[in-house]
């Protein structure tokens, strides 16, 4: 016999209301359910209207991160039963504009995030008889863990910088920035670097660090950022001691 | 009309619900609290920067004024306001050493040291600079 919890879900239909409120349903659960299968009873059986977002249900697609009793979290991998007796809040992503209900708007991370040119740069590609560009697993390991990031943007949600301050570009672009800087095949760190080294890049970071609590898949965007600000002091010393030419 | 407001890169839209940061964010959690009274903590390593330079002052100015800025240091103001400044000065160097692992990288040959390793670094480093310090003090 399944138990029941309470949930209670930030709605705001801007046809209706220009804030947003509270509606409160009673879900059945299971332990093995999340979240998001609670979001689900509820759009099935209960109110067809509620909206938000979800795709793959295992962690993968980043697109079902919402605000978890005042904790951003993907919906998937946050279970009701952890929650017991309940109510438990579901509000949207906090630091992003509502769209409605439990969808925000996520262009300005969309924007943002093509500025860092998170792929491979090369100054001038092999051609295909010089063949594959080949990389050690030491290689692999240098950035790795920084591109297990889903762009689910909860580190955005976690960061009262972004939230103070929503030009500054967050800790997952920079994150996959340095994932594509320590890549050995990459070229384009110095392109990287006029984006990044901007007040409102690395430098707009103050290292709460709570972007590396939150992230689900262990990226460590606060360790990135503040290595990148090390790279960044480096270089600038070795620019004002050694300019190239002299 | 043309839209001028903007959020971050967002174009203004007109349906969009945009909340503001609450003044009072730095309470939301116990994390954003520390995060801002480490962020305070530097006025205070500031205090003990200018404490110092005070006293080196006092100290050129010859025996009399160092005599005065001891009496003066005595006073129970100028006390509480150094015990203050001396948990948050410690406060500072314990959250400025777990930060550090985070943001350095250091290698042996081809490993990677743990970050445990470079943060028991940082309380050696510590405890030789304070043992360097007391032996002056305590031996002169």
């Amino acid at each position: 016999m399944a138990q029941r919890i309470r949930l209670q879900i930030a709605r705001y239909r801007p046809e209706q209301e220009s804030e947003a409120t509270f509606d409160e349903y009673e879900v059945p659960y299971t332990k093995e359910m999340a979240v998001l299968d609670g979001l689900n009873f509820v759009k099935d059986r209960l109110d067809g209207t509620l909206a938000y977002r979800w795709s793959c249900r295992m962690g993968i697609c980043g697109s079902c991160g919402m605000t978890v009793n005042g904790e951003p979290k993907l919906t998937c991998a946050t279970f009701l039963g952890d929650y017991a007796p309940g109510p438990l809040r579901v509000e949207p992503l906090r630091n992003f504009p509502v769209i409605r209900d439990l969808i925000v708007d996520i262009g300005d991370f969309m924007r943002k995030l093509v500025r860092v040119k998170p792929w491979i740069v090369r100054s001038a590609e092999k051609p295909i008889a010089g063949g594959e560009y080949l990389q050690t697993p030491e290689q692999l390991e240098e950035y790795k863990p920084f591109s297990m990031c889903i762009n689910c943007m909860l580190c955005y949600s976690a960061c009262p910088i972004y939230g103070l301050d929503p030009k500054f570009i967050g800790p997952a672009a920079i994150a996959l920035a340095q994932r594509y800087n320590l890549d050995n095949r990459d070229e384009g760190s110095a392109d990287r670097m006029e984006v990044l080294s901007e007040h409102e890049g690395i430098w707009g970071c103050t290292f709460v660090g709570e972007c590396t609590k939150v992230c689900p898949k262990h990226v460590d965007p606060a360790g990135a950022i503040q290595r990148y600000k090390l790279t960044a002091a480096i270089d600038s010393m070795k620019a004002f001691f050694a300019p190239r030419g002299a | 009309m043309e839209q001028t407001h903007t959020y971050g890169d967002t174009p203004y839209h007109p349906r969009w619900l945009r909340r503001r940061v609450s003044t009072y964010w730095w309470l939301w959690k116990p994390a954003y609290l520390r995060f801002i009274l480490r962020e305070g903590s530097c006025m205070f390593v500031g205090w003990f920067t200018v404490y110092l330079l005070l006293l080196l002052a006092a100290l050129l100015e010859g025996p009399l004024a160092y005599e005065l800025f001891l009496a003066w240091s005595a006073t129970p103001a100028v006390l509480i306001v150094n015990v203050v400044t001396l948990g948050f000065v410690v406060f500072h160097a314990i959250t400025f050493f777990q930060a550090a692992p985070q943001a350095m990288v250091v290698r042996l040959g081809r490993a990677r040291v743990a970050p445990q390793t470079v943060l028991l670094g940082h309380y050696a480093g510590w405890v030789v600079v304070s043992a360097v310090v007391a032996f002056f003090l305590l031996g002169a």
